[in-house]
């Protein structure tokens, strides 16, 4: 199948090279973080960990959002998903495949990557990250494949591939949550110790990877002879809003707790966050974008007249998409490491190599979307 | 059995046959000689017997393993002297006691290691003794 | 018949300890007069034995610091190569001087004698009974030994930084860049690190295995940094803290610090 890929109209020519620039000039930068270490990046003693982790933490939620697909179509008969399940499922293996790239391009010493697996640590959430992630791959992998090759030859799926859907439904949930107890376990990190994390993690999850989901949706109705269909992209919208809101209610429910109870060790992260402390608030503006972004985009899904209308529809969803990618793809991450133990309020910026490496990283996802969705498409017309 | 698109086909397993071998063509007839590896610097000049740690032969073959054993056993056990197969105690540091012999990193380490091919990331922490002095 | 690496491990293994070897007299040592473990006088000729302890520890006397000295700093980077890039962002240190409300925000307040809140600590890492670091290392490269000290292991670190993210102190650093060319002066003794791991205070157990207390330690003309076993009630750093008030660094943590401070 893999042949329908490589052949496609100019523009799709066009597209894929396009990115496959993108992909190259990434690379190109991370042979330079090779040679000079990961201070080419804006990573510091205080904030050691940055954009490419943060990125890391948001695809996982993208990854992890096939459940939404996957959960109402198998378990549930909900026979408006048939269509697009599959595209959850490349969607989850493509984010996840980004979420692995962007975990190697952190490590200081790449080299010795094959360490995770010669000295297994169970103690290390890392560890069962690595696993977690790796399994989750693989099932959708494997199922998506199998059962968009039984859809070209017009025979139903294998009943082996029913066992692994399953199992990847609680699977999706175990990465998610994994993930946030990567920072939900450290002691001293105010902003990160906190029970609701998975959950947060979850609910944001649930809103951004449907919504990316609803616009590839739009887009291939438009671009790629496939339509969807009207009731299953209302449906999608239907779990963004309510997703969304469930987010917005966690965010709430951490900012009462923080200033409600005035304990100085977690209010200071949040008012870094939200207001900027002396005078630092860059990320406290981005802040600001996200969250006007996440009530607009709340506002036009909850009501039918506009989550009906395909521009608002739209333009809600890449308001979910750049609000949550705020809150998580950077502000989460940076503001748990400000301020520092020892008091310091160290700002985190990006350098120009970082952004390149990491947009080469969503061009290289990107791409493999591109070409899996073209399979997708060309196998869905020719039958 | 009729073979589509043959020509591409064979086409293909040629040019990959050729970019496979190139290595082989292009070091045809470029014998390297073996390294010639000294060991007369005045520590080991000094030496009633003159033998490393265990015999050559081993050495030759395990040296790696050995120093990989002996970095296990100081970092993670704090343990740092060797006996020896023949009974005798070493001090185990890799700047100490093997430089302390091999001083002439460059002619005896060096030499083989680029022979080989073989690029060890030891000199990266490290010190060589001589390049501070 | 060449033996295998396995005997080999187990022969290392099983090998005696303390056995007599030639120590190398270390840069730290020779400038702190070859400081003496067990009433060994300075000048002692021939190896020191080995300093053990069932838990090492170390109290911190803060009040004794003169302002603006700097020599634990200095003797321990100079001891372990630690570079020094000149800013912020790349810096690598094993042990600073904090301010004493920075280091003890839940202790200080504003109503302390001024003397107290002017106070500089020196702050490393804390060797705790229940580190964090430990646990969350996904290779094991961090470790804990029977003594206490919680240990690196540079050859198997790959950078991944978790354990920055899970020391509640800000213990350890990144080497962001090739740390070799920021060395001001490279001890022969002691290896340098390479680009891409973390680092962090070992309690100086290489000097520890020759009989050497911590460079610190010995470099402190005010003895405001005292070191030893906590397990022996003879022991200087047992007897200072059995005699006065000490308290440790975000305790509530329960990560369990081994470095006291007596201000």
């Amino acid at each position: 199948m893999l042949e329908k890929a490589l052949k496609g109209s100019r523009g799709y020519g066009i597209w894929v090279a396009c990115l496959l620039l993108l992909v190259a000039t990434g690379f190109f930068f991370y042979l330079k973080q090779l040679d000079y270490g990961l201070g080419i990046t804006g990573m510091s003693r205080d904030v050691s960990w940055g954009l490419y982790i943060a990125q890391f933490t948001f695809l996982v939620g993208i990854a992890a959002s096939a459940v939404m697909l996957v959960l109402p179509y198998y378990l549930h008969d909900h026979k408006a998903f048939g269509k697009i399940t599959i595209l959850g499922e490349f969607l989850a293996v493509s984010a996840v495949i980004m979420c692995v790239t962007f975990v190697f391009v952190d490590l200081g010493q790449p080299g010795r990557v094959m360490n995770l697996l010669l000295y297994p640590s169970p103690t290390s959430v890392l560890f069962w990250d690595v696993i977690v992630l790796n399994g989750y791959l693989l099932l959708n992998l494997i199922t998506g494949w199998t059962v968009l090759g039984c859809d070209r030859k017009g025979i139903p799926p294998p009943a082996w591939v029913k066992p692994l859907i399953y199992i990847s439904i609680p699977w999706a949930v175990s990465i998610h949550t994994v993930t946030a107890f990567i920072y939900a376990g450290l002691p001293g990190r105010g902003f990160w110790l906190t029970a609701i994390m998975a959950p947060r993690f979850l609910a944001s999850a649930f809103a951004s990877g449907p919504a990316l989901l609803i616009l590839f949706c739009l887009i291939l109705k438009r671009f790629g002879r496939f339509d969807a269909g009207e009731k299953a992209i209302q449906t999608l919208a239907k779990i963004v809003a309510y997703a969304l809101a469930t987010s917005i209610f966690f965010v709430l429910v951490e900012l009462f707790t923080a200033f409600y109870s005035q304990i100085p060790g977690h209010m200071q992260h949040l008012k870094y966050l939200f207001a900027g402390l002396d005078g630092h608030n860059t990320i406290a503006r981005w802040m600001g974008v996200s969250a006007l972004t996440a009530v607009a985009a709340f506002v036009l899904l909850i009501i039918p007249q506009t989550r009906k209308r395909e521009p608002l529809l739209a333009a809600a969803c890449c308001f979910v998409f750049l609000s949550l990618w705020i809150e998580k793809g950077l502000g989460l991450v940076v503001t748990g490491f400000v301020p520092s133990p020892l008091e310091r309020i160290t700002e985190y910026t990006p350098t120009g190599p970082e952004v390149a490496i990491t947009i080469g990283i969503w061009a290289l996802g990107l791409l493999m979307i591109t070409m899996f969705y073209k399979i997708f498409v060309s196998v869905r017309t020719e039958t | 059995m009729k073979l589509y698109d043959g020509g591409k086909i064979i086409a293909g397993i040629v040019v990959f046959l050729i970019v496979a071998s190139v290595p082989f063509w292009y070091g045809r007839g470029k014998a390297v000689s073996p390294p010639d590896l000294k060991l007369d610097t005045p520590a080991i000049e000094r030496l009633k017997e003159k033998l490393c740690v265990e015999p050559a032969p081993y050495m030759r073959a395990n040296h790696m393993k050995l120093l990989s054993a002996w970095r296990e056993s100081v970092v993670r056990e704090g343990n740092r002297s060797y006996k020896a197969t023949d009974g005798k105690v070493y001090k185990i540091s890799l700047t100490g006691t093997c430089l302390e012999c091999h001083s002439n990193k460059d002619k005896f380490c060096d030499r083989c290691h680029d022979y080989a091919g073989a690029k060890p990331a030891c000199w990266n922490c490290h010190i060589i003794p001589e390049e501070v002095r | 018949m060449a033996p295998t690496r396995r005997e080999f491990l187990k022969i290392a293994g099983v090998s005696a300890v303390g056995l007599v070897l030639p120590p190398l007299a270390t840069l730290t040592g020779a400038q702190a007069g070859m400081p003496a473990a067990g009433g060994v006088s300075q000048t002692a000729p021939g190896p020191l034995p080995a300093l053990r302890a069932k838990r090492w520890a170390m109290a911190v006397d803060a009040g004794k610091c003169p302002p603006g000295c700097r020599d634990c700093i200095t003797a321990c980077h100079l001891a372990h190569n630690v570079p020094d890039f000149g800013n912020a962002k790349d810096d690598v240190h094993w042990i600073g001087l904090e301010r004493v409300d920075h280091v003890f925000p839940a202790e200080i307040h504003s109503r302390l004698p001024e003397s107290f809140k002017r106070l500089s600590v020196p702050v490393l890492c804390n060797h705790c009974e229940n580190p964090p670091c430990v646990r969350v290392c996904p290779t094991q490269a961090t470790f804990q030994r029977a003594d206490g000290i919680v240990m690196m292991d540079y050859h198997r670190c790959i950078g991944c930084r978790f354990c920055m993210a899970a020391c509640p102190y800000g213990s350890r650093s990144m080497n962001y860049r090739d740390p070799r060319p920021f060395i001001p002066k490279i001890n022969a003794d002691f290896p340098t690190r390479t680009r891409g791991v973390v680092e962090k205070c070992n309690f100086c157990e290489e000097g520890l295995a020759r009989g050497i207390l911590p460079a610190c330690v010995t470099i402190c003309k005010e003895k405001a940094l005292v070191f030893g076993d906590l397990e022996d009630p003879g022991s200087d750093v047992r007897r200072l803290l059995d005699g006065r008030f000490s308290i440790r660094r975000r305790p509530d943590l329960g990560t369990g610090p081994q470095v006291y401070y007596l201000l």
